[in-house]
């Protein structure tokens, strides 16, 4: 696009400064953010779990807050969302947990806008983004994606992350392009959330080349941009990086590991070491495609 | 047939340009559907605003020969004594399949022909919407797949038969409840995958915009037939009119063109099902009565009046209707409801089986049992009605005898025929 050179200046049009943690989280080669539903299939199991994930390498995690509607999941999350809503999670649950869990990555919070709308502090009758942002940056989230809220309808929630030093994530789809493209990456904080295939998450075998196309388009903003949807291997996580992401999201692959557990009866260890070294997979993966190494200092 | 329709929406009173009806409405939609959602947007404004290359005179001419419009407005003497004062009855039982349904559906499926899309998906509950559907799109021969809940898949077996006749692909939601809400969810997934080549033939005037206006608009050739009608009968407008409630597409068909007549009560009739009261542990709420009792919130795509928790989960509903079983409610109804334009009323499941006797032996008709809230209406406020009252036959019950017979059976229904004689079912 002729006239993105401006935008691609800075992460914001207003030059606000994106939440540092995320930006961090970049800095030192290709992020590995995993994703998983926060009580599936129990706030301790859940808790060991998301703990695994920082030690098999998570640069950020995406904490999923289960929504009775979830309709841009696939089964998988599904699955999981409706695990974690019978297992009694609530907002307020959701909160504690991220204040309890012990990890000393970047905490980003997945949810529909329901909830957000609906929040209500305890002890108060006032209800909204302005709330639930509050909320969420005094438990330690540190941004937020809502998949059900186009930029069109996020100026609230925008207005309230700016004021609580959260970033607000957008997804990018394979369909995105033109004014919508430049409008949506005038508002994006952290990082962009590129949707590597059209329909809803899950984990599939192939690595759809709408991936190589979207980071093409997205080439010339200087936003970190992590592809999800459908990666489930070390070796997808490579590909994906070598063409030029700079994170992968990965979700269904690791919430098949959670199921798994629960079908087949695995103590919470034993489902938590899998999950580890599942992630370690991935983030090895993520590294390895990396063209030029970043230096590190492991 | 008439000419004028070109100029239907701009007369619409709550036209909704940018989607938004108050506080109500929007797109509250996954980023991937937003390019289907404003491609749709523009050939709504294309075709059925400015009706582009004759699409308004297409639609109008196949609803004639294919659907049987216009349909009739009849009066109900039996029921016009019972309740001393004028009842007519705007039989869209008499459309085509057998209900209202088709005058969004065939709109829709014709308007992706337009749009060069080249395959059908839609959600049903009761499945009048998917067996409308499934006619529209083998009429104008398109590929069609319906999601439907499971739930309802075994409550409306006549109807899936329906719908595999005509050609459509029949899968059945088994998440949650298996109902209404899981079925539309489920499409707007399947969407989120196919949107490139697919249309989404929304069954109600619910969704993001512009299906609430557009759905409105296409059945909004109910209340103008209706206003004709009563004129051409009556000499006036009506005092009330009175339609049933799920999300709502019968009740703005048949308030449409009598919103600016503030003389004119609209009053919208909801499934009270057995209680309005709540049961937040169970996320339950048992009745679909979200005008009435629901709260502000975002439900597949719109901003409404929706029943759900003080988290914002949403509520599993009840009615004995299936078609009626929805958490959520057009966002141009619940605003019209916020400015006092529209009266809700619940009913509740047991007087809907009154409603649904009463017009059955009275007047030799068989409601819905979505259609029968509106006669459980007229009998239970009966004392509250005068002058000349319409009321939308929104659909026929041919589909719900097994269901109406074994609820009443477990129901102590007072004007009910005895049924026992059929208790090994039909």
């Amino acid at each position: 696009m002729a006239d993105s050179g401006q935008a691609a200046e800075t992460r914001r049009s207003d030059g606000a400064a994106a939440n540092s943690e995320i930006a961090a989280a970049f800095d030192d080669g290709p992020a590995f953010i995993p994703y998983l539903a926060v009580g599936d299939p129990s706030y301790e199991a859940s808790k060991a779990y998301v703990e695994a994930l920082a030690r098999g390498g998570a640069d950020v995690i995406e904490l999923g807050l289960p929504f009775s509607e979830p309709i841009a999941e696939g089964p998988t999350i599904q699955g999981a969302i409706v695990r974690a809503l019978e297992g009694g999670m609530t907002p307020e649950l959701f909160f504690e947990f991220v204040e309890d869990v012990d990890v000393d990555v970047p905490l980003v919070c997945m949810t529909y806008y329901n909830l957000i709308y609906q929040y209500s502090p305890p002890g108060s009758d006032e209800r909204g983004p302005e709330q639930f942002v509050a909320r969420a940056a005094e438990a330690g989230i540190s941004g937020l994606v809502v998949p059900d809220l186009p930029a069109e309808e996020a100026d609230p929630l925008r207005a309230a992350c700016d004021e609580h030093g959260l970033d607000l994530v957008f997804i990018v789809a394979p369909t995105t392009e033109g004014e919508r493209l430049q409008s949506m990456m005038e508002r994006v904080s952290g990082y962009v959330y590129v949707q590597a295939r059209l329909g809803t998450t899950g984990a599939k075998s192939d690595v759809s080349d709408q991936t190589d196309r979207s980071l093409q388009r997205l080439s010339e903003w200087n936003v970190p941009k992590a592809v999800g949807f459908g990666i489930s291997s070390g070796e997808q996580a490579e590909r994906i990086v070598a063409s030029g992401a700079d994170g992968i999201i990965v979700g269904s692959a690791l919430v098949d590991i959670v199921a798994d557990g629960v079908d087949s009866e695995w103590s919470t260890a034993e489902t938590a070491d899998k999950l580890e070294a599942k992630a370690r997979e991935l983030a090895e993966g993520a590294t390895r495609g990396q063209t030029e190494p970043a230096p590190s200092d492991e | 047939m008439s000419t004028d329709h070109a100029t239907d929406a701009e007369d619409s009173p709550t036209k909704a340009a940018d989607g938004k009806f108050g506080d109500y409405g929007g797109q509250y939609v996954p980023e991937a559907l937003m390019p289907a959602i404003q491609e749709l947007t523009d050939a709504y404004e294309r075709y059925v605003v400015n009706n582009e290359d004759g699409f308004m005179d297409e639609f109008r001419q196949r609803l004639a020969d294919f659907g049987g419009r216009p349909t009739p407005l009849q009066r109900a003497d039996r029921l016009s004594e019972r309740y001393d004062c004028d009842v007519y009855l705007k039989r869209e039982d008499l459309l085509h399949g057998g209900a209202h349904k088709l005058n969004n559906a065939l709109g829709q499926v014709l308007l992706a022909k337009y749009m060069g899309k080249d395959r059908i998906i839609a959600e049903t509950g009761a499945g009048q919407h998917g067996t409308a559907t499934a006619m529209a799109a083998a009429h104008l021969d398109m590929p069609c797949t319906i999601y439907m809940g499971e739930r309802d898949i075994n409550r409306q077996r006549p109807n899936v038969f329906r719908m595999k006749l005509n050609g459509s692909d029949v899968k059945p939601v088994t998440a949650g409840r298996g109902t209404l809400k899981e079925a539309i969810s489920e499409t707007m997934r399947d969407w989120a995958a196919s949107v490139e080549t697919t249309h989404y033939v929304i069954g109600s005037i619910v969704g993001p915009h512009p299906f609430p206006v557009m759905v409105r608009d296409f059945h909004a050739v109910i209340s103008e037939e209706m206003r004709t009608q009563v004129r051409e009968q009556t000499g006036g407008l009506p005092d009330s009119v009175v339609a049933c409630a799920g999300g709502g597409s019968n009740t703005m068909g048949a308030f449409a063109h009598f919103v600016d007549d503030e003389d004119v009560n609209l009053v919208a009739v909801e499934a009270g099902g057995s209680s309005l009261a709540v049961d937040e542990e169970k996320g339950v709420a048992p009745n679909s009565a979200s005008l009435s009792t629901g709260d502000e919130g975002v439900l597949h795509g719109a901003r409404t009046k929706l029943l759900q928790d003080s988290f914002g989960q949403i509520m599993e509903s009840h009615s004995i209707s299936s078609g009626l079983d929805y958490a959520g409610v057009g966002p141009e109804l619940a605003h019209l409801v916020d400015e006092d334009r529209v009266t809700p009323v619940a009913i509740d499941d047991d007087a809907a089986l009154e409603g649904f006797h009463r017009l059955s032996n009275t007047e030799g008709i068989i409601p819905a049992l979505e259609t029968a809230h509106a006669f459980g209406y007229l009998e239970e406020h009966a004392e509250e009605l005068s002058g000349t009252v319409v009321v939308n036959v929104s659909g026929r019950g041919d589909k719900d005898l097994q269901a109406a017979i074994e609820e009443t059976e477990a129901r102590d229904i007072p004007n009910a025929p005895d049924m026992s004689m059929f208790s090994e079912g039909i």
